[in-house]
Formats: structure tokens, C-alpha cells, sequence
């Protein structure tokens, strides 16, 4: 949102940029100004943009090889791992780059909750966030069957049973999803499709949610509206993009050591069972990422209100803007939603390590206590901190804790009235 | 806005927008139908099943529609504890009667109601079935005891050919 209007230099570049404006969202885009008061926790955009080529880039290259037929599929991955070229290279990258997505993705939305940002003005950057997570569960979720193992045939009947808990109608849908009277052929197909389909709307929706971003500018770990540009901001290039490059290479390190040195280790070993439609696992569990909304669904004793349970737990997230009553962004500034901001982390990390214990005794009630602890976050202890809670004074401007002095303040403000005229 | 009579032209908007729906509803029904099982799945519909071979307290799995059945020859005690149950006693109240018409012969999909596991046959706390998924149990006539699966496991449509051959589907 840079004020000024951006002019090529050289006449070509004019003389295109009149046609096709490309040069001038170029230009926006390095000059973009970006609190400078920006921590690590705020390269994860980055990161995930990478996770997502990333995806794209290996699934196409597999898709290359991959045959989806109940018969063949399994075979066809076994060979990807041996005949291939660099295929069990390919194919490593993109089962674990899912795990890399969704753990950037879970950093990336603990930070929007510990500094506010998905408070106004900025609800349609979060909501189109919490439709790409969706995306993301979906295309992850339809991934995993491919390979057509046991995990694989029997992950996808009890998540496409979820389906038949929906009065009336629910027994009807199932049969339509599946194609079929149970998990087969047809199904591996559309699931095929679909999983080819879907990163390409997720790579729609981040444009919209980057171009929803540029319009109120970033949040910071102060949480205060900044005037844009000030002293407060710094233009994206070459600032930000040396410190998302440097974290973008710390997180490769860690992408790499699970693909080079335990490539298996978030998988199961059950998946390398073909799918067997008389058996099933003794016991089935999702991917890591999905564990904590299995934890909560299997903690219902009833099959609709559990997956409806399920759902509310990530559609409450969409609402999550007008369920914080609170107008201060920052936790740094609100001393009791900090502590409940880590007794939440702490509730979800549990409820993950839940899900991938049998649902019985004690891990049973314990999943249940954190359930309903899930739930009273949202819809009580939110509502009534924002106000409860005694908050920090905000500073006037990044730069004022920084500089301390008032007289520099009076500066401050004098040349932002300045920039307003 | 009420007392505004409609026009030629409202008129006109408003039989548009009908004939367009209708036009749009057409051509969405045969790409969402396509979706559905297809005549090659509808045609496998019924399996004939040889239980000549299979003795008293033994269970066979046979495959029907890409669904287990399971066809279990109870022993005389099993269809006793099966009968002898009271219907308050349970979730889905069926009646042994109703879902075994030749005692002997249990004909069941074996398939776990909550979320479509295939429950282990002999196990959990009715010497039934028992899904290892979610943790739901069953009795020796496959109705649900304990655990968060709905209703009993479902009693498929099947006839005796003969003595030792039983038609499913």
C-alpha cells in the first residue's frame, strides 16, 4: 500500500506496466512496510508458502508414476520407492512436507492467537486461514489413502462413516461418496482427483489471504495499529526476506532430518499392509496432525453429538473474533490470557497424546476433562476476560519503549500528524 | 416497495431466473449422480456361500458388496444366552428371534455400526464381537452391549438355497 505511484524506469517497462499493471505489484510487494518489531514467529507465512510448492512440485512428480486402481495402487507406490529415479527421494519428501505443512501451520495459528491477530481488522485474513486448515485436513486426509494400505483403507472408512452419523440422509451420502457399498475402487479414484484438486484452491486462497493481509498491513508482537509507512516500518525487501530466507533454511533443516534420517517414524507401519477390506488394524489411528479432533470426537459416548463435537472444535475457530471480547491484541499486554493461552496449548498438546492412546480408563477421562476444558476456552473464558481482565497500558508506537523518553514520542507524533496531512 | 405494482419487466427478471435454475439444476443432477454406485457395483449384488464345512462355535468371513459377512453357527448355549436376554437390557432391543430365524445360523454384515470397523469375532465383555476402533461390544447375536455405536450389527437379506447353502443379497 505503498502512497506513492510506482513508475518503470525504463520505457519498455512503462510501456508494459500501462498494459499489465505487473511491475507496480512488484513494486508493492518490495516495498511493502512491515513492522519492524517482527519475530520468528512471524516467518511461518513463509514457510508455509514453501511447504506448499513444496507439495505441488513432489506430488506432481508422483503423480507422474502413481496409478490410482484399487488393484495397482499399492503396487505402484512400492514402485515409486524401488524402480523410480530419486523416487523414494520424491516420495519421502511429500509424506513428510504434509507433517512440515501442518506443523508450520499449527505454529503459524498459535502465534495469530498469542498476539490477537485475528482480531479487526483483520477477521477475513483468519476465516480464509481456517478454510485453507480445512483444505489442508482434507487434502492431507485424502493423500493417505492413496497408497492403499491398511491405514489408508481403513482411515478412510471411518472418516467417510462420520458421514452416516447425519440423521436421515447420513447412510445415503456415504454410499454416494464411496461409490459403492464400502470403501473401493471408485472411491480411491475420486479421492485421486480431489487430492489433485485441492492444493490448487489452497494456492487460491493464499493469494486472497496475502491480499487480505496488504490491505490493514501485519500485526506485531506489540499489537498496536502502526502508521504505515513510519519509523515503525521497514520495507519488506530486503528486510524481511533475509530473516524469513534464515528461518526458511532453519526449518529445511528439520524437514531434512525427518526425510534423511526417519522418514517413517509419523507414519504407521500397518500402512505398508495392502488394504484388506476383511481386516481391520487392531489399532487405528490418524496422522499426528489430526489426533487432537480425534481425541475429542472419541471422548463423546454418543456418534452424532461426537461428530458434531468434532467439527464445532475447528468451525469455533471461525467465530474466534467475535467470541475474544478483548480490544488488546497482544497477550504481552494481557497478563491472565496469557496464562490461558498456555493452559490451551497445553490442553490441545494433551488432547493430541489422548487421541493416540485406546479411548478407555483413564486416558478416556482424561481426554473428556480436556474436551470440555476446549470448549469452556472458547465459549466462557474468552467472552469474559476481555471484560474482566485488567490489561498492560499500551505503548504509543514500537519505537517508544525502545527510545523511552517522552520528548521523542512528541517527535513521533508530531511527524505521523504530518504524514496524515 | 409493497405497493409497487410489478411490471412487464419484473415479470420477465423473475421468469429468467426460474428457467435458469431449472437450466442449472439439469446439468448439475448427472455430475453429482455420477458419484453414486454405477450399474458394474449395483450388479454384484447377491453371493451364494457353501456353509457346508463350517461346525458348531466356528465363524466364516465372506466378502458381499466389499463388506464382511459373518456367518457364525452358534452352539446350543450361545443361542441360549442370545434368547435368554431381557429386552430393557438393551441398546437397539431386537429380538434374538427376529435376527436369527434358524437359531443355529447367525447371518450378519460385519460391520461396526459407530464407524464401519470389522469387529473380532469371539472377544469383549459378551463373548460376542468386539470393534477394536472405538471400542464397542457386541453379544453372541450381534446387538450392541456397551460402547458408542448406535445399533446392532445389520442382518443383511439372505434365503437357504439348501441345507448347506445360504443366498445373500
Amino acid at each position: 500500500m505503498s502512497d506513492h505511484e510506482y513508475i518503470p524506469k525504463s520505457k519498455a517497462g512503462k510501456w508494459f506496466n500501462d498494459r499489465l499493471p505487473l511491475l507496480t505489484l512488484a513494486n508493492h510487494l518490495t516495498d511493502y512496510p512491515t513492522p519492524k518489531n517482527l519475530n520468528y514467529w512471524w516467518t511461518f507465512g513463509g514457510i508455509l508458502t514453501f511447504c506448499l510448492i513444496t507439495q505441488i512440485v513432489t506430488g506432481l512428480t508422483l503423480a507422474m508414476h502413481y496409478i490410482a486402481h484399487a488393484d495397482m495402487a499399492f503396487e505402484s507406490v512400492e514402485h515409486i520407492m524401488r524402480d523410480v529415479n530419486y523416487g523414494w527421494l520424491i516420495r519421502y519428501i511429500h509424506a513428510n512436507g504434509a507433517s512440515m505443512f501442518f506443523l508450520a501451520v499449527y505454529i503459524h495459528i498459535f502465534r495469530s492467537l498469542f498476539y490477537g491477530s485475528y482480531k479487526s481488522p483483520r477477521e477475513i485474513i483468519w476465516i480464509i486461514g481456517i478454510i485453507i486448515y480445512l483444505l489442508m485436513m482434507a487434502a492431507a486426509f485424502m493423500g493417505y489413502v492413496l497408497p492403499w494400505g491398511q491405514m489408508s483403507f481403513w482411515g478412510a472408512t471411518v472418516i467417510t462413516n462420520l458421514f452416516s452419523a447425519i440423521p436421515l440422509v447420513g447412510e445415503g451420502i456415504v454410499t454416494w461418496l464411496w461409490g459403492g457399498y464400502s470403501v473401493d475402487n471408485p472411491t480411491l479414484t475420486r479421492f485421486f482427483t480431489l487430492h489433485y484438486l485441492i492444493p490448487f484452491l489452497i494456492l487460491g486462497l493464499v493469494v486472497l489471504h496475502i491480499w487480505a493481509l496488504h490491505v490493514p498491513g501485519n500485526n506485531n508482537p506489540v499489537g498496536i495499529d502502526i502508521k504505515k509507512p513510519s519509523k515503525d516500518t521497514v520495507p519488506f525487501h530486503p528486510y524481511i526476506v533475509i530473516k524469513d530466507g534464515f528461518a526458511l533454511l532453519m526449518f529445511m533443516i528439520v524437514f531434512a532430518f525427518f526425510v534423511f534420517y526417519a522418514p517413517n517414524i509419523l507414519g504407521h507401519a500397518d500402512n505398508y499392509i495392502e488394504a484388506n477390506p476383511l481386516v481391520t488394524p487392531a489399532h487405528i489411528v490418524p496422522e499426528w496432525y489430526l489426533l487432537p479432533f480425534y481425541a475429542i470426537l472419541r471422548s463423546v459416548p454418543d456418534k452424532l453429538l461426537g461428530v458434531i463435537a468434532m467439527l464445532s472444535a475447528i468451525l469455533i475457530l471461525a467465530v474466534l473474533p467475535w467470541l475474544d471480547t478483548s480490544k488488546i491484541r497482544s497477550a504481552v499486554f494481557r497478563p491472565l490470557y496469557k496464562q490461558f493461552y498456555w493452559i490451551l496449548v497445553a490442553d490441545v498438546l494433551i488432547l493430541g497424546y489422548m487421541g493416540a492412546m485406546p479411548a478407555e480408563g483413564l486416558y478416556l477421562l482424561i481426554a473428556r476433562v480436556a474436551t470440555a476444558y476446549y470448549f469452556l476456552h472458547f465459549l466462557v473464558i474468552l467472552p469474559v476476560l476481555g471484560f474482566k481482565e485488567r490489561t498492560i497500558p499500551l505503548p504509543l508506537s514500537i519505537t517508544e519503549p525502545v527510545l523511552g523518553g517522552s520528548p521523542n514520542m512528541a517527535m513521533a507524533k508530531k511527524e505521523e500528524s504530518k504524514i496524515e496531512k | 416497495m409493497s405497493d409497487k405494482v410489478p411490471k412487464r419487466r419484473d415479470f420477465l427478471f423473475t421468469a429468467s431466473y426460474a428457467v435458469g435454475a431449472v437450466g442449472v439444476g439439469a446439468v448439475v443432477w448427472p455430475l453429482i449422480d455420477q458419484m453414486n454406485p454405477d450399474a458394474s457395483v449395483k450388479a454384484l449384488a447377491s453371493t451364494e456361500v457353501d456353509i457346508s464345512s463350517v461346525k458348531p462355535g466356528n465363524t466364516i468371513t465372506v466378502l458381499w458388496r466389499g463388506k464382511p459377512v459373518f456367518i457364525r453357527r452358534r452352539t446350543q448355549e450361545e443361542i441360549k444366552v442370545a434368547r435368554s436376554v431381557k429386552m430393557e437390557d438393551l441398546i437397539h432391543p431386537e429380538k434374538d428371534e427376529d435376527r436369527a430365524k434358524n437359531p443355529e445360523w447367525l447371518v450378519m454384515l460385519g460391520v461396526c455400526t459407530h464407524l464401519g470397523c470389522v469387529p473380532l469375532n469371539d472377544k469383549g465383555d459378551y463373548d460376542g464381537w468386539f470393534c477394536p476402533c472405538h471400542g464397542s461390544h457386541y453379544d453372541t447375536s450381534g446387538r450392541i452391549r456397551k460402547g458408542p455405536a448406535p445399533w446392532n450389527m445389520e442382518i443383511p437379506k439372505y434365503e437357504f438355497v439348501n441345507a448347506n447353502t445360504i443366498k445373500i443379497g
